[in-house]
């Protein structure tokens, strides 16, 4: 026979303080838990949303970043001219041969000395469109053959003279800003997109770094790959864009995740500890109800099973209210380095119905684990010596 | 310090609520001190750098090169005393999973100007002569178990390509916070496989005086302005700092979660000592008709407090401090120089107290007021 719950919710409010302690300690580790990788999970989620899945990056063989590539122009004229390149609704192919470099800005608010390298992106007419879920926010895109540059939405706010109607300065001359751009959250939305010809002349000379283009057919990745990769004019690595900068996200997303998984199993076995102590307090005082319990008849069993339940009970609690602590982080805008760009990236906490999920169960585990010896005992528990 | 054994005692009846107690403290400080290392070691990163030395890079970024005709109108600089320059290269070695810092540098002149890596005599003199050796710092030898005389190869991410050097010599820095797992070769192999452009990724600079720092830097500045490259010259520590400053507000991330760390241990510390103290509350009763005072009865509840979390505290610092020495732990060559400082341990002990007083304090304040003959009762 089952020992009602309602016997371990009373227990529970006979021993308020002892009960909330536990709880609360819980509760920081669970949002910690939830905290981190909301961290972690925005970072990756950013990187995961740039690339699309309808699109090709071509870098230079042998180069892992954009930065590192570098492409000439007739190597982009023969790309741009593959008859894999998907058709836009004007009529010309749908690819973006572009300039892509690191530019320091310091962050606003700061002292001159915080720099932060920010991308600037030269980009074909097409590229807006080659980028399916790019957004004009405000202004408008920037006109070919000027000193016009468009800002990502993360950048206003986190460096000076970025908003639209600003002049930016950089690479020894003035920029205006026409426009401020969304990009659904990714990391496109941490740089500065221009046009790659006005670029080029004031940074790295004649030269691209990638060209992104539109498949006709997506299916086709594999035979495009094989044919541009061995094409003898070209020396160049062809990415999937999707899987491009998933793989840019790998090296600080794991670094993160192993963090707060330290972090947090480190927490969580202090946190273990204090429900250890609060059970083994919790059967030493009720002995006699226990012994008592047995003399009934209730079987070792159920009374194993009814303190696991209470254990679990005050961690649910905990996980909860560190649940709702965690919360409030979600959808807060940080920024760091990626270093596998070695550029700036800015993105927001991402918490997901499954991490908060994992939060929980995180804490019934806890809950179980702290919960397991003192139940046990409890169920041990010789009734005669108990009774006496 | 007479009833120092009763404390001993008091804390020996549960023997296993006391162990426990005592290691949720220990991994909190341990914790805690992980984390403010993680701070300090960014922190010291940045104050790193040798007044006397400056860096000239590019104005317009760090990723874009300055001519190698440079070094002479700088080494003509007054005041400047020594010309060096290094050039990122960017290049993997194996899978590419394990990161570490490859340059292309000017050898003579860069091991000339950074005493702080030391390098045998013989070694040093070996890499100097011979253009496709590398140097490579100790710690190197055991992350890819690389010997002196073999051949190693990196492939190019920058510049493409399988580049091959042998290993001639091993430094060891003198100053933690300098990386021991960079691999330095010569900037002149670099120059000659890619057909001499002539670049330089930044200049160093060693100058006679460093009062004059800020002037000297003008004047480089000045001279560069209209040339088709312009410089950005400061001192090395402000140079150090621009990568410190990339990983964003670190020190807040960290400090919320110690913070957390903490104040999670408080609770459980404070829950057991009530516990105790309400176990006991029949004991105490006895202990005060038998003539101890209100004040002896709070010291003796918050000194068995204290023994938990001081020695808790103990072990978790000390075991972080020792632990990371040990592993000789820099986080893959992210933190180079991570060592637990002496401020974090004196810092780990104040929150010690700290968590005394706040875990001992109620159940103490219980024990010194509880009322005689109530407490009696309720005990029998």
């Amino acid at each position: 026979m089952k020992i009602p719950l309602s016997y371990n919710a009373r227990s529970l409010l006979q021993r308020p303080a002892s009960t909330v302690l536990t709880a609360l300690g819980i509760a920081l580790v669970v949002a910690v838990f939830i905290g981190m990788l909301a961290l972690a999970n925005g970072f990756r989620a950013a990187l995961t949303r740039t690339g699309s899945d309808l699109n090709v990056l071509v870098l230079r063989r042998g180069a892992d970043a954009e930065l590192s590539s570098g492409l000439d122009r007739q190597s982009t004229d023969i790309l741009g001219s593959s008859p894999h390149i998907a058709t836009g609704a004007d009529g010309k192919p749908m690819v973006s041969p572009e300039v892509y470099v690191l530019i320091p800005l310091p962050r606003a608010g700061q002292d001159t000395t915080a720099l932060a390298n920010v991308v600037v992106r030269g980009v074909s007419a097409a590229a807006w469109n080659v980028r399916s879920n790019l957004h004009i926010d405000e202004g408008r895109k920037p006109e070919s053959g000027k000193a016009e540059i468009c800002v990502g939405k993360k950048m206003a706010g986190r460096f000076d003279h970025t908003a639209v109607g600003d002049k930016l300065h950089f690479a020894g001359r003035d920029w205006n800003v026409v426009c401020r751009f969304s990009a659904g959250g990714s990391a496109f939305e941490s740089e500065i997109w221009g046009e790659n010809e006005q670029f080029m002349p004031v940074f790295r000379g004649e030269a691209f770094q990638s060209v992104t283009f539109r498949l006709k057919d997506p299916a086709a990745f594999e035979e495009v790959k094989r044919s541009l990769e061995a094409d003898r004019r070209l020396t160049v690595d062809v990415h999937r864009e999707s899987e491009f900068y998933t793989q840019q996200s790998q090296l600080l997303g794991r670094i993160l995740q192993i963090l707060a998984l330290m972090i947090t199993s480190i927490m969580a076995i202090g946190a273990i500890f204090g429900a250890i102590n609060t059970m083994y307090a919790a059967v030493a005082s009720r002995s006699h109800e226990i012994a008592v319990l047995l003399t009934l008849g209730f079987h070792p069993r159920s009374v194993l099973a009814s303190f696991l339940v209470e254990s679990a009970l005050i961690a649910i609690v905990g996980g909860v209210i560190g649940a709702l602590l965690a919360l409030p982080v979600n959808g807060i805008v940080t920024s760091t380095t990626n270093w596998a760009s070695f550029s700036e990236i800015a993105f927001s906490f991402r918490i997901t119905p499954a991490l908060l999920l994992a939060g929980l169960v995180f804490a019934i585990v806890m809950g179980l684990v702290g919960g397991f010896f003192p139940a046990w005992r409890a169920a041990r528990m010789q009734v005669v010596q108990a009774l006496r | 310090m007479k009833f120092f054994p009763l404390v001993l005692a008091n804390l020996g009846r549960h023997r296993l609520r006391t162990l426990l107690t005592v290691a949720s403290v220990a991994l909190a400080l341990f914790l805690f001190a992980s984390l403010r290392t993680v701070v300090t070691t960014l922190a010291s990163a940045a104050q790193f750098g040798s007044a006397r030395r400056l860096v000239t890079q590019n104005a317009t970024g760090i990723v874009f090169p300055l001519p190698l005709s440079y070094a002479n109108r700088l080494q003509s600089v007054k005041g400047v005393k020594a010309v060096s320059y290094a050039n990122w290269f960017g290049g993997r070695y194996g899978d590419g999973k394990r990161f570490f810092a490859n340059f292309a540098v000017d050898a003579k002149s860069y091991l000339a100007m950074y005493p702080e890596m030391v390098v045998p005599q013989d070694q040093k003199e070996a890499f100097l002569r011979e253009r496709s050796s590398a140097l490579i710092g100790r710690r190197l030898l055991d992350v890819f178990g690389w010997r002196v005389g073999q051949n190693v190869t990196l492939q190019g991410t920058i510049f493409p390509g399988d580049w091959t050097f042998t290993v001639r010599g091993v430094y060891t820095p003198t100053d933690a916070v300098i990386n021991d797992d960079m691999l330095l070769f010569h900037h002149e192999y670099l120059e000659e496989r890619i057909g001499r452009p002539g670049i330089a990724g930044w200049y160093v600079l060693e100058i006679e005086n460093a009062d004059d720092a800020p002037s000297i830097a003008k004047t480089i500045d000045q001279q560069f302005k209209n040339s088709s490259a312009p410089t950005k010259t400061g001192t090395e520590q402000a140079f150090n700092a621009s990568f410190s400053t990339m990983w964003g507000n670190v020190s807040l991330l960290m400090g919320t979660i110690g913070m957390a760390v903490v104040f999670a241990i408080l609770l459980v510390t404070a829950n057991a000592m009530m516990m105790s103290a309400r176990e006991r509350m029949g004991e105490i009763a006895v202990l005060k008709t038998i003539g101890f005072t209100d004040r002896t009865l709070f010291a003796l509840v918050m000194l068995e407090t204290g023994v938990i979390t001081l020695v808790g505290a103990a072990i978790g610092l000390g075991g972080a401090k020792i632990l990371y020495r040990a592993t000789n732990f820099n986080a893959a060559g992210f933190l180079p120089g991570f060592d637990v400082t002496t401020s974090t341990l004196l810092l780990g002990a104040s929150i010690a107290l700290l968590l005394m007083v706040a875990s001992g304090l109620v159940p103490a304040l219980r024990a010194a007021r509880l009322p005689v003959v109530q407490a009696l009762r309720r005990a029998e």
